[in-house]
């Protein structure tokens, strides 16, 4: 790139554009197979056995994911609340 | 012992027969034994890149079931004499790999004396790339810096985690990450992804970069590794890989794009 079309201001990057679409599909595909610990589904069936006594809340309701950043792996536990629970 | 390291990348074209020839070629050059195979049963091309594709009579499917002896199907390098090309046999199918006749085969060259074994993957994660994988100990994962061959390297990464024999004993195979047909300038302009991109994707450490240059083709024309075509950045880039393989610490080399003067600079090049 020349100082020139520094200076005329250009559009996004496309190397930038590759490794945000990599960073996604690959955390996706991860979560599959690569070293994806297999005690999620499990975990999310009992989160769900467990939350089900207090509130109503369906299948769809609770999701659980593991993602790796860097050094360590963040647990990430998403529970939808249903309108009427939260009154 | 010998030492078995695999050479794959899940996708074709990215540069893995380039990388074995010169990674067999470079581990020779420092006085080691070493044996290359060609697991791309049907498709073979490793013979044609060492230039030795008319000295093939016996292949590694002709060893492994029983019609040759190792020892007749092995082709002696012409550069290196302590270096010895397996072919793979082009007119079978892919099924005459069996886990038992490789592992017999591997056996044979550990007990030979050989020092390192360089398996040279199929593209794809079928049988023979599979096999390609199973018995090694290291590997090293060739990627370009584009998004299909970054997606495709992290796949195989899985596979070695779980489908190699070190996998199923509990172990892990040793990965390490060689990005080819790497162009500075291009990383420069954004138009490329940089090799800390690919490394934060990845996860595996780096052995080396392989700048995109014109003599990986004058080399294969003419039936030579890279490694040998002296003076070349290709050359001296995969000397660098052997370097840091045997546990040297060597900078990256060609990652920078060369200074240019100030009016090429305002006006591009």
């Amino acid at each position: 790139m020349s100082f020139l079309d520094y200076l005329l201001g250009t559009k996004k990057k496309s190397a930038s554009v590759a490794r945000e679409r990599l960073q996604i599909i690959l955390a996706h595909e991860r979560a599959g197979s690569r070293g994806g610990p297999d005690y999620l589904p499990d975990l999310q069936r009992e989160l769900i056995a467990v939350i089900s006594k207090y509130v109503a809340v369906g299948q769809d309701d609770i999701k659980v994911s593991l993602e790796r950043q860097d050094d360590y792996d963040v647990l990430e536990v998403n529970i939808v609340l249903p309108e009427a629970a939260k009154r | 012992m010998a030492k078995i390291i695999v050479v794959t990348s899940g996708k074709g074209g990215v540069g893995k027969t380039t990388t074995s020839a010169s990674f067999a070629s470079g581990l020779a050059l420092r006085g080691k034994k070493v044996a290359v195979i060609d697991f791309d049963v049907g498709l073979r091309n490793l013979d044609l890149i060492m230039g030795c594709e008319r000295r093939v009579v016996y292949d590694f499917v002709n060893v492994i079931q029983g019609e040759a002896t190792l020892r007749q199907a092995l082709i002696k390098d012409k550069h290196c004499d302590n270096l010895f090309i397996l072919p793979a046999s082009q007119t079978r199918d892919k099924e005459a790999l069996t886990k038992e006749g490789v592992e017999k085969v591997l056996q044979e060259l550990a007990a030979d004396g050989f020092d390192y074994i360089i398996c040279d993957s199929p593209a794809g994660i079928e049988t023979g790339a599979l096999l390609a994988l199973y018995f090694a100990e290291e590997a090293i994962v060739v990627t370009n810096p584009e998004v299909s061959s970054v997606r495709d390297s992290d796949r195989i990464l899985g596979i070695l985690d779980a489908k190699s024999k070190k996998a199923e004993e509990g172990g892990s195979i040793k990965a390490h990450l060689l990005i080819t047909r790497y162009s500075p300038k291009r990383v420069e302009a954004g138009e490329m992804l940089s090799l800390d991109d690919v490394q934060h994707l990845l996860r595996i450490p780096l052995i080396g970069i392989i700048p995109e240059s014109e003599s990986v083709l004058q080399a294969s024309n003419s039936g030579t590794p890279a490694i040998h075509l002296e003076g070349s950045d290709v050359a001296e880039a995969y000397k660098d890989v052997i370097g840091r393989f045997l546990g040297e610490a060597l900078p990256m080399r060609f990652v920078e794009v060369p200074k240019q003067g100030w009016l090429k600079r305002l006006f591009g090049g």
